[in-house]
């Protein structure tokens, strides 16, 4: 404790919102791909998708409490959006991931009122049951979704009119690491709003939120279909980039993945997301070369070692060693 | 057509017993200490194991190898439950979820290190293949067997519940944690006894599922979904509940497939959303 802290509330969101210069090299570092390992951009790109799916998780499970196993229920939604609109003929990218965007937080704000219904087991199992309902329908809507064999036939139109998708990724990097980094700043502005330290406080005692005069049903429907949002725009990325959709966009895998890497990262900071979402999927392409079999072994050692020894994430451990004025939230 | 029926209801009944091995212990322990143990089946795939290796290496009899799953369950459990799991009594949700998936993860790839990822069969003895032809109708004589089975072991239990001193200490641990240990009652010997209980019997589900649904190393994730569905929707701490749940899931289950193939999965998970949508606490939860 260098000072007391101030009692204002817009000094206190203020202070938490501020840059630090820890952060400004984050985001520069994310440019070191293009310069460091060209050959290794399409996988840069599939990390910031990653991230940015994982920073929507974030701001319902880290910050609003909700947690969720089936988040990937509107990342599929996003994508096998963005995938037909652009299969349909209509293959300009950044008209599909709004579009997408608006599919997936419809869907979110029509289940947000089951979701903030339930808490605990039920809630888990609620969202896991919508998720498994989403893959047995979009299996089921073969005509429209082409079933287990994938969507065929996406062509998408140069970036906005110019930037052909190319084969290395530099395009699909690009791409998705603005995107990544626009809905960065939504997520940063909205976390460090009023709006977001009630999702905190909803977080920590939902009880308790109503009574002082924030009634929190509105709120995490609210955040929950943000969080749809986000997560069908990194859907669409993927669409867009890699041209193709399958059914594996839908699937549980894809949800505890997800949830694995914000916890490897750190809940409730939106780095956790991001750092997480780097270190599985770099350690996934590095050790499947290796014993794809026993890839999960090692996800799992490292999963109990997280929760029994750094419960804040990898981030938050780092944080107790980084003095506090470094400090970024 | 009333043949037919009636097969379907015994296919399904006895599915339905199989699933209730499996999550009763789990609803249980859910119930007692809210830890969320998500590595309940791979217990149970560790009894199947068992009986599997003692069938095969040492020879022995089938209905011997039971009890050594339920034991083998039990004992590897309630080493992890004194070791780790205590200390996450306290921890948030997520991470009593993400630990034990871990765990499911790492036993997983341990069962695929040792014995392969393809199914495992066994080979059931002579009296207990086949099938009893009554009223126009056949029965697997298996399937009888494990119907018999169940019941037997729900009435045990629900005696054994109703009945004992031992019995009585649960439900006061399950009904109000605090009261209980006020009143002198050792809750966290009380929850290690359950939680070996409750596993064992997983185990034992494990062992008996091999004939129906196979064994392989996914088992413990393929039917985590399943032994959820059943806790969740029965209420959690309650044995009738769960009984009925798996009842109504394993009838369900089977008559969906056989009737409406076409929608697959769709009518269990739409039920289970439907029944917590509108009972968060299941169709006989207390709290």
């Amino acid at each position: 404790m260098t000072s007391l802290p101030s009692t204002d509330p817009h000094a206190f969101l203020a202070r938490q919102s501020r840059w630090s210069p820890v952060e400004i090299a984050f985001w520069l570092a994310a440019f070191l791909p293009f310069l460091l390992f060209p050959t290794y951009l399409s996988l840069a790109s599939q990390i910031a998708i990653t991230a940015l799916f994982a920073l929507s998780i974030d701001l319902i499970l880290g910050y609003a409490g909700i947690i969720t196993l089936g988040h990937a229920v509107f990342f599929g939604i996003g994508s096998y959006t963005a995938g037909l609109l652009a299969k349909h003929g209509w293959g300009e990218p950044l008209s599909g991931l709004v579009l997408a965007a608006l599919a997936a937080a419809l869907v979110g704000y029509a289940t947000s009122f089951i979701i903030v219904r339930v808490r605990h087991l039920a809630l888990i199992m609620i969202t896991l049951g919508l998720a498994f309902l989403a893959v047995e329908a979009a299996n089921s809507a073969g005509w429209l979704t082409g079933g287990a064999d994938g969507l065929q036939g996406v062509r998408m139109w140069p970036l906005l009119g110019w930037f052909e998708f190319d084969l290395w990724g530099y395009t699909a990097y690009t791409y998705s690491l603005v995107a990544l980094f626009a809905l960065f700043l939504v997520a940063r502005r909205l976390v460090h709003s009023p709006f977001g330290l009630s999702l905190r406080g909803i977080r920590e005692n939902v009880k308790r939120m109503p009574a002082i005069g924030a009634p929190s049903r509105l709120r995490l429907q609210k955040i929950y279909t943000i969080s749809a949002a986000i997560a069908g725009v990194a859907g669409a990325l993927l669409a867009q980039t890699t041209e193709t959709v399958s059914l594996e966009v839908l699937g549980f895998q894809r949800s505890a993945d997800v949830v694995i890497m914000l916890i490897l990262g750190g809940t409730g900071r939106l780095y956790g997301a991001i750092v997480g979402a780097l270190i599985f999927m770099v350690a996934r392409d590095q050790l499947a070369d290796m014993n794809p079999q026993y890839w999960y072994f090692w996800i799992g050692l490292l999963l109990m070692a997280v929760v029994l020894f750094l419960p804040d994430g990898i981030l938050g451990g780092l944080a107790r060693l980084v003095p506090e004025r470094w400090r970024a939230r | 057509m009333i043949v037919q029926i009636g097969g379907v209801l015994f296919d399904g009944l006895a599915y339905g017993m199989l699933l209730f091995l499996l999550s009763v212990g789990l609803s249980v322990t859910l119930g007692l200490m809210n830890f969320i143990n998500l590595a309940h089946c791979s217990f149970a795939m560790l009894g199947g194991y068992v009986t599997l290796v003692l069938m095969r290496e040492a020879g022995w009899p089938f209905l011997a190898t039971l009890p050594a799953a339920f034991l083998g369950a039990a004992l590897v459990s309630v080493a992890f439950e004194r070791t780790l799991f205590r200390r996450l009594y306290r921890a948030t949700e997520l991470n009593q979820v993400l630990f034990t998936i871990g765990l499911v993860f790492v036993s997983a790839a341990v069962a695929a290190y040792l014995f392969g990822t393809v199914q495992q069969p066994v080979e059931l003895p002579g009296y207990l293949r086949g099938s009893v032809r009554f009223a126009g109708m056949s029965f697997g004589v298996y399937r009888l067997f494990l119907i018999a089975f169940a019941l037997a072991i729900t009435a045990l239990l629900i005696a054994g519940l109703e009945l004992t001193r031992f019995g009585a200490q649960v439900r006061a641990a399950v009904d109000n944690q605090r009261m209980a240990k006020g009143l002198g009652i050792d809750v966290e010997t009380v929850f290690a006894v359950t939680f070996a209980l409750g596993s064992g019997l997983a185990g034992l589900g494990g062992a008996l599922a091999i004939e129906i649904v196979g064994l392989d190393p996914s088992f413990g994730f393929h039917f985590l979904v399943y032994v959820l569905i059943v806790v969740s929707v029965g209420g959690l701490g309650s044995v009738s509940g769960s009984f009925a749940a798996a009842a109504l899931l394993g009838i369900g289950d089977v008559a969906g497939k056989y009737y409406v193939p076409e929608l697959g999965a769709f009518l269990i998970y739409i039920l289970m959303v439907a029944i917590l949508f509108f009972k968060p606490l299941g169709l006989f939860g207390k709290r």
